[in-house]
């Protein structure tokens, strides 16, 4: 893809079908032979767990949409279990090894969000979405906001307590726009109430995402593969001798990172399934009984918290969606010239400020909004927006980054000739 | 390399014991007193004995007023359930020779053939239809569901006060505390402090989620924690109709520690099979992990990074 491609044809088959479709070449060129700079840590290995993820969800899902029945009709006559409650416990209880596959498309929802948080921020600190990488990271926000929508309609489908009082949370949301809001509603919900319309529809759209997904990774992929990987310097790639083939070197180390991530994965799955789900969950979804308190999963935590920090409901959500439509303005905020944080002393330690504000709002996301847990949320939502539209502006012209190693192979081989900021900085 | 193995490694502590916890503990008050179950912890079993007395339990007191839709008769014999094995009817002649020392257990291959939940099942009596499409009333098969104390849910209201017993197939998963929630609440009723004037009906409980301060007339800072719960003390009660036949005697601590077993394992009962393939999967995967970080050092052997 970068470059000429180096793939010879062995066999006459190989011949035959290289001039009329070369897909071994591209699978050659992309995966074998693809110049990887030689330093990447292992911050690094990340995107080949998410696509692990995404295979993850897209496999156990399937299997689930055997099993799954998206109604919300009781499911024996006198009770107030629907039959899509009903059926995500059949999975677990009588299905065969439902309850691991059940299971893995739940935690492999929460670990997808841990794996792709890791990225981001890992994109943030070395500059990944700098130039030339700006469509490769704005197509990887589009991922983002396409696996927060998938997630939320999945989380739906149990029509537990949470799952449904969540969606009329969050649905209720689009009423706060003028004019047209309340249209809007009704349109989604295909009811005037969260309703068994609207469980189908989310079942539909839960199904159609992931396929859109991986498309997107598709793109992804091949916008990464144009510039080749940013590293940790953020130096370009200058010659040969700073890249490695891919393979074996990354996918060997891709598949041990791999490895150790999934171990945390399995010791969810195993051992603590419910740790990071809500026990409300587990309640039949009853319109007439509001949880005292609704809370979204985990993941969605940091933007439940933006949400609920303006006073005003509008506000609110203009908030929250800006917090995640900064990020595709974010190659051209940032004015600094030095890629990576490694070389810029003052830049680093705003963004360590930023990684204790995102988990600051995380931690508020689940406390009542009010008091102080309302002042905190709001001084994070404050840092949060200042970072991207006022400190990375400003700092790229004020700061006087370290000095970047020349090249890739000048860091890798004499690690002290390019002091890394915090020295530089003296 | 490796302070960003360490970096990542404590990140990822902190998000699976740090962050989770703290984001889920927002709206636990004290926590209920820890029973220490035979199922907790990552090798954790049930105790048959106690599933089968909790099971016992659940017949006799629970299911006057609480149904438990989302189990069927036969799950009490499949595998990790109550009924699972049982001791072999000893024929004359070998109980002689052997002696009674020791009784090598039957474990049927499905719960059809399992004499214990056929008799569970057939105790009941199931409204179905005949081949003239008649209602009619029959004995219970094992694949019939546990069928309910109450056709609808305002006939369960009707004989409640109001009040609607929750049906218990998820009660340990859907509460905060799960196991030790019910043992709490089943053994926390008590004298009501004074200064709280509990209405009719209605009996106060430390553990029940709720707010009594409007019914509080002592001091407005020292408002008992708890709630008000529709359900009468059960376990004065059980534990005179109770008897276990296994000569365990039925203290109310005993009962409420056999229910809350049992219905941990109606709640999710394929735990066993759940923790068993986990440490298989848990050894697999560090075996994995250690021979790729080998291949991934030797690839990397003469190559500066």
């Amino acid at each position: 893809m970068s470059g000429p491609s180096n793939y010879q044809p062995g066999s006459a088959f190989e011949k035959w079908l290289d001039t009329r479709l070369p897909i071994i070449r591209l699978g050659y060129d992309s995966i074998v032979d693809f110049p990887t700079p030689k330093n990447l840590n292992y911050w690094y290995t990340f995107g080949g767990i998410l696509t692990f993820c995404l295979a993850v969800q897209i496999v156990t899902g399937i299997v689930l949409a055997m099993h799954y029945v998206a109604s919300a009709q009781p499911f024996i006559e006198g009770s107030n279990i629907s039959q899509a409650f009903a059926s995500v416990q059949r999975i677990q209880r009588d299905v065969s090894y439902g309850w691991l596959i059940q299971s893995l498309h739940t935690v492999g929802a929460s670990m997808f969000f841990i794996a792709v948080y890791i990225h981001m921020f890992r994109g943030l600190y070395y500059g990944s979405y700098k130039a030339p990488r700006e469509i490769l990271w704005a197509i990887g926000v589009v991922i983002f906001l396409l696996m927060m929508a998938t997630a939320f309609m999945g989380y739906v489908l149990p029509w537990g307590q949470m799952s449904f009082h969540g969606a009329a949370v969050i649905t209720n949301l689009i009423g706060a726009f003028p004019v047209v809001g309340d249209a809007l509603r009704t349109w989604i919900w295909g009811d005037f109430a969260v309703s068994n319309a609207t469980l189908n529809r989310f079942f539909s759209l839960h199904y159609l995402m992931p396929f859109v997904i991986a498309a997107m990774v598709g793109m992804h992929i091949w916008a990464l593969h144009v510039p080749g990987n940013n590293n940790p310097t953020g130096v370009e790639v200058k010659s040969k001798a700073d890249t490695v083939p891919f393979h074996p070197f990354y996918t060997v180390k891709d598949a041990f990172a791999l490895a150790l991530f999934m171990i945390l994965f399995a010791a969810f799955v195993f051992f603590m399934p419910d740790a990071l789900g809500h026990p409300d969950n587990y309640i039949p979804a009853n319109a007439l009984s509001t949880p005292t308190h609704i809370v979204p999963e985990w993941y969605f935590l940091p933007f439940y918290a933006i949400l609920r920090a303006i006073p005003d409901k509008l506000g609110g959500v203009i908030a929250m969606f800006g917090s995640i439509m900064v990020l595709f303005a974010l190659p051209w905020l940032d004015t600094s010239r030095v890629k990576s944080m490694r070389y810029r002393p003052l830049a680093r330690q705003f963004f360590l400020l930023f990684v204790v504000a995102c988990l600051t709002l995380g931690y508020v996301g689940a406390q009542p909004a009010e008091g102080l847990f309302l002042i905190i949320a709001q001084i994070a939502t404050a840092y949060y927006f200042l970072f991207f539209l006022a400190i990375l502006p400003i700092l790229g012209i004020v700061e006087r980054p370290g000095n970047a190693p020349a090249s890739i192979s000048e860091a890798v081989l004499k690690p002290g000739a390019a002091r890394p900021a915090h020295a530089a900085a003296e | 390399m490796k302070p960003n193995i360490v970096a990542l490694g404590s990140l990822f502590g902190l998000l699976a014991f740090g962050l989770a916890p703290s984001a889920l503990a927002s709206e636990s008050k004290a926590h209920p007193k820890h029973v220490g179950f035979s199922f907790e912890g990552p090798l954790g079993t049930y105790d048959r004995g106690a599933l089968q007395r909790g099971f016992q339990v659940y017949k006799q007191v629970c299911a006057t007023c609480h149904s438990l839709n989302l189990l069927s008769y036969r799950h009490l014999g499949e595998k990790g359930g109550p009924f699972e094995c049982f001791p072999a009817p000893q024929t004359e002649g070998e109980g002689e020779a052997h002696g009674t020392a020791h009784v090598r257990p039957i474990c049927p291959a499905t719960p059809n053939d399992n004499p214990i939940v056929k008799a569970i099942a057939a105790e009941v009596s199931i409204t179905d239809r005949d081949e003239n499409g008649d209602e009619i009333d029959r004995p219970g098969r094992p694949a019939d569901r546990f069928r309910a104390p109450f056709e609808n849910e305002q006939r369960a209201r009707g004989a409640n006060g109001g009040a609607l017993p929750p049906d218990l197939s998820l009660i340990v998963k859907a509460r905060h505390g799960g196991a030790d929630y019910i043992y709490s609440l089943l053994l926390g009723y008590g004298e009501n402090p004074e200064g709280l004037n509990v209405p009719d009906g209605k009996y106060y409980n430390p553990w029940f989620p709720g707010d009594v301060a409007s019914i509080w007339s002592g001091e407005k800072n020292s408002v008992p924690e708890g709630g008000l719960i529709a359900m009468a003390p059960q376990l004065e009660i059980a534990s005179q109709i109770v008897e276990f036949g296994d000569g365990t005697p039925a203290t109310p601590e005993q009962i409420a520690r056999d229910v809350a077993t049992f219905l941990a394992w109606a709640s999710e009962p394929k735990v066993e099979s759940r923790k068993r393939t986990g440490v298989v999967v848990m050894i697999y995967l560090i075996l994995l992990a250690g021979l790729l970080f080998v291949a991934y050092k030797a690839v990397w052997r003469n190559q500066s990074h």
